[in-house]
């Protein structure tokens, strides 16, 4: 992999532009002892970009056009003037009724796909009859088995909207709702979307996922998963390759940058030595991140990962297909930024972020709701949300002109520097034997740690100014109270009820048969064992079961806690 | 004045594994000088409670990212049975309003929430110590 140009000087010897010497005398002058203005990554930032910087001498090995190699300024000839972005919000809560109604408003609002948020005792890999009953349906919608994915979706067509399952390995959900198509009479073929929790190294990495399979059994999931749908739901992305968690956990924007495109490669490597033809899976790649406040340095941040990824996939796998090349990202503004005090500010937050990210070059876009930070968002807020990413396409003209930063002096130089920095974590990635290994041994957890410890530090001198928290308090203002919403405890006893009913009235001995089916294949070489939990969720197997019974075969993890 | 450190369970109960909270807090009271048992996330409340007495701690203090902290009555009603009533418990993360005021009367000492800096939670903390060492029935120093 080719090194990218670091900034350098472009005069000849001994030829300084007098002006630019007034300049620098003159700013000196005014600026006698500044502070070193230095990004999240690390980057030391100038005041000034000039072509000392960066000139267009090498246009195209550095930008080139929309849609082409380097891919720098786009993956698609028009980029945004063809196409905005799918505006994409989690939605779940409650019991499945309650997310029918929520998604037919959303739809209403203009919405064009949609995220299904389960409830964390389905991310712990449990049923909802295995879990302190306080917590059920509090932050995401509790779904358990076939009838509950028919329930969220009833009335909606499910071979028109595409859905984002947040469901990690071994994606129980995605199983359920190719249950709902057959039941439907909807061909596997017509159903498209995303398997948005698919990759397990973040969730090891960010949030301890050892405890629905240990990682050996999320790594043979995955590549089955994949070979699955490939084949069978060719309209679906089974993997979203997962910047989000790590930034969210500590990472800088090039770490995070740098181990998702190192945790690509390993997936990408996996599916090739189980025989998969790097031509057909590597278009169905798509990633997803988290868009910081830090506006220049999120865009460069994008430019530059665009960039190195079109070569990975490209140079290192030698992959022909062009749409193989193409880095198709969802992103998410950053919770971390938002803060309690003055919750409303979080709206002015969350437009800078979004707009980081759609000059950045996004597909997919989700805007945090600005009470976030209060409780799960309420019904106001998340329309708030929508509406600034409607103002933003609508009204602001950032649609206009495609990769509008593009040939900026600082934004092509600080993506070259992001470029280097995102290849020089990488490089220690690889040097430790890959991400599958890096993530074994703790090395990612503890540089993302030291990361997040040292953006605190900032916070607390008071180094990085965070609005009404340690700069412009207002005494006396109180965050609004949140129309706190919880789900309606009568509902959620009637879910239990319902749960128990359907585990009753199931052809027990089928849906055994099924369970050992999981079984038989997690121990053979040869079977899929995706296939297998399909199976088994159409023929009436719980979520809980499933992961249960695969828990029994593959293990669980011990949680890697790196103080 | 109290004679060895101030000795503080940190973690998480329920089902969300986010912890880059309750790290920082950790490393902090660290930083300040007190004894920090760390635990990985998804302990039940029984854990919590054997914890609390295995490692005669002062003060516990539980963080929670989504909805975990609504596992915190029954878990001051846990402790209380197991004549843990001197140990201070503290609750750290995204609280709602309304539901602030169900932790302080089930017994919560207080509840931090996102931006509380990181001095004034160990400044607390420590004062909940010396409080607790006070009231514990017994001591063992």
């Amino acid at each position: 992999m080719a090194k990218s140009n670091t900034p350098r000087k472009l005069e000849p010897d001994g030829q300084q532009d007098p002006d630019r010497e007034r300049w620098q005398r003159d700013y000196q002058a005014q600026l006698p002892a500044e502070t070193p203005v230095v990004n999240r990554s690390g980057i030391r930032i100038n005041p000034l970009y000039d072509e000392t910087n960066w000139s267009g001498t090498r246009y195209t090995q550095q930008l080139g056009y929309p849609g082409q190699i380097p891919m720098t300024r786009g993956i698609y000839p028009s980029m945004h003037r063809g196409q905005t972005w799918s505006q994409r919000q989690l939605i779940g809560f409650g019991v499945p009724s309650d997310y029918n109604a929520r998604l037919h408003k959303l739809l209403e609002s203009g919405v064009s796909a949609v995220s299904l948020i389960p409830c964390n005792s389905v991310y712990r890999g449990f049923d909802a009859d295995q879990v302190p009953r306080e917590l059920l349906g509090t932050c995401g919608v509790v779904l358990n088995t076939v009838d509950d994915m028919d329930a969220c979706f009833s009335g909606v067509d499910i071979a028109q909207l595409s859905t984002a399952q947040n469901d990690p390995s071994p994606f129980t959900l995605l199983a359920l709702l190719l249950a709902v198509a057959k039941r439907r009479g909807i061909p596997w073929t017509r159903i498209t979307g995303t398997s948005n929790q698919s990759d397990y190294i973040s969730h090891y990495v960010a949030n301890h996922m050892f405890f629905r399979l240990a990682l050996p059994g999320a790594r043979r999931m995955l590549v089955d998963h994949i070979a699955f749908t490939l084949e069978q739901v060719p309209g679906w992305n089974p993997l979203s390759i997962v910047g989000q968690h790590m930034q969210q956990a500590g990472a800088t924007p090039a770490e995070a940058m740098a181990f998702t495109l190192c945790t690509a490669i390993q997936y990408a490597q996996d599916c090739i030595d189980r025989g998969l033809d790097p031509e057909l899976f590597f278009p169905r790649f798509t990633f997803f991140f988290d868009i910081s406040i830090s506006l220049f340095e999120e865009i460069a941040k994008f430019r530059a990962g665009r960039r190195i990824w079109a070569s990975i996939v490209r140079d290192t796998f030698g992959v022909k297909n062009p749409k193989a090349w193409r880095f198709k990202f969802h992103a998410q503004t950053s919770g971390v930024d938002l803060t309690r005090q003055q919750p409303l500010n979080n709206i002015s937050r969350v437009t800078a972020q979004a707009i980081a990210g759609i000059l950045g070059g996004l597909q997919s876009l989700h805007t945090d709701a600005y009470d976030e930070v209060l409780c799960v968002p309420t019904e106001d807020a998340a329309r708030i949300a929508i509406n600034t990413q409607n103002i933003l396409r609508e009204e602001a003209h950032l649609t206009d002109v495609i990769d509008p930063l593009g040939g900026s002096y600082y934004v092509e130089a600080l993506t070259d520097q992001m470029e280097d920095k995102i290849r020089e974590v990488m490089d220690t990635v690889e040097s430790a034997g890959g991400m599958y290994k890096a993530v074994q041994e703790g090395i990612v957890q503890t540089r993302i740690g030291e990361s997040a410890l040292g953006f605190q530090r900032s916070l607390d001198t008071g180094e990085q100014t965070l609005v009404g928290v340690n700069a412009y308090e207002s005494e006396g203002v109180e965050p609004p109270v949140a129309v706190l919403e919880r789900p309606n405890k009568e509902s959620v006893t009637q879910y239990l009820e319902g749960l128990d009913t359907y585990k009753q009235s199931r052809d027990t001995p089928a849906v055994a048969r099924t369970l050992d089916g999981l079984a038989t294949a997690a121990n053979s070489e040869r079977q899929n064992v995706y296939a297998a939990v399909v199976t088994a969720a159409t023929a009436g197997a719980t979520h809980g079961e499933i992961v249960a019974r695969l828990r029994e075969e593959f293990g669980t993890g011990d949680p890697l806690i790196v103080p | 004045m109290m004679q060895t450190p101030p000795r503080v369970l940190v973690t998480k109960i329920g089902l969300d594994g986010h912890d880059r909270g309750s790290r920082l807090v950790a490393a902090a009271l660290r930083d300040a000088g007190m004894e920090v048992i760390y635990t990985p996330p998804w302990q039940d409340v029984e854990d919590v409670v054997r914890l609390a007495q295995d490692e005669d701690v002062d003060v516990v203090g539980i963080s929670s990212l989504a909805t975990d902290h609504l596992l915190v009555p029954g878990l001051m009603v846990a402790l209380k049975r197991a004549h843990l009533d001197h140990v201070g418990v503290v609750v750290g993360g995204i609280v709602p309003h309304d539901e602030e005021a169900l932790l302080i009367a089930a017994g919560v000492s207080r509840v931090f929430h996102p931006g509380s800096p990181m001095e004034e939670i160990a400044r607390e903390v420590s004062q909940l110590a010396a409080n607790a060492r006070q009231q514990a029935p017994e001591l063992l120093d």
